[in-house]
């Protein structure tokens, strides 16, 4: 399968950006523009972004978060052995086995907070599921913070997922 | 008040976590 990596590579470099790019879609575009939308009185709503848009954008996201996930714990772990790095090179003395290692923790985390906190989440608040408007709040919630959270998190993910072959930007 | 509200306060938090975790990238390191 050695010889096979590249595509491995080349594929986690694919779903990394479509997942990466819907989560930056969400939060700075989707989310302010369902605010503006609702609060819009003479507007046409934010029905439709609810309607057409979420869900297929949700479906996109979700599964690139696990696409990246699999061909990146996939890689790290042929180039780098089968637990080295999520034991985050500890006694190895090897920054880019702790860089990687960091990287792919905080991208696991990521990927928890997609599957157990956003998409449960939001299948209520899109109404794929059926909730009281209560529910419909909480879940709006902690669907927003998983998601500012992931954000947030990014910074540093892909700060660490370069530093593995291009050295950390400060320090 | 939560910083993760604003987009500005949610990529600070992104910053300031990147800066705290580079260092203890370092001490784990070794280096």
């Amino acid at each position: 399968m050695e010889e096979l990596l590249w595509l491995d590579r080349a594929l986690h470099i694919f779903f990394g950006v479509l997942w990466i790019g819907l989560l930056y879609y969400f939060n700075f575009v989707q989310v302010p523009a369902m605010a503006e939308a609702a609060a819009d009185a003479d507007g046409p709503g934010p029905a439709a972004i609810g309607k057409y848009v979420a869900p297929r954008a949700l479906l996109y996201f979700r599964h690139a978060a696990l696409g990246t996930w699999i061909t990146g714990a996939y890689y790290m772990m042929s180039t780098y052995g089968h637990t080295a790095a999520w034991k985050l090179g500890w006694g190895l003395e090897s920054l880019s086995i702790t860089y990687i290692g960091i990287g792919a923790w905080l991208g696991t985390i990521m990927l928890f907070n997609v599957w157990v906190l956003i998409w449960p989440n939001q299948k209520k608040i899109l109404g794929i599921v059926p909730a009281t408007d209560e529910e419909k709040a909480t879940a709006k919630r902690i669907a927003f913070l998983a998601s500012r959270s992931n954000t947030a998190m990014s910074i540093p993910m892909l700060m660490f997922m370069m530093a593995t072959t291009h050295g950390l930007p400060f320090f | 008040m939560n910083p993760l509200d604003t987009i500005k306060g949610t990529l600070i938090a992104g910053f300031v976590l990147a800066a705290v975790l580079a260092y203890l990238a370092k001490c784990i390191a070794g280096m």
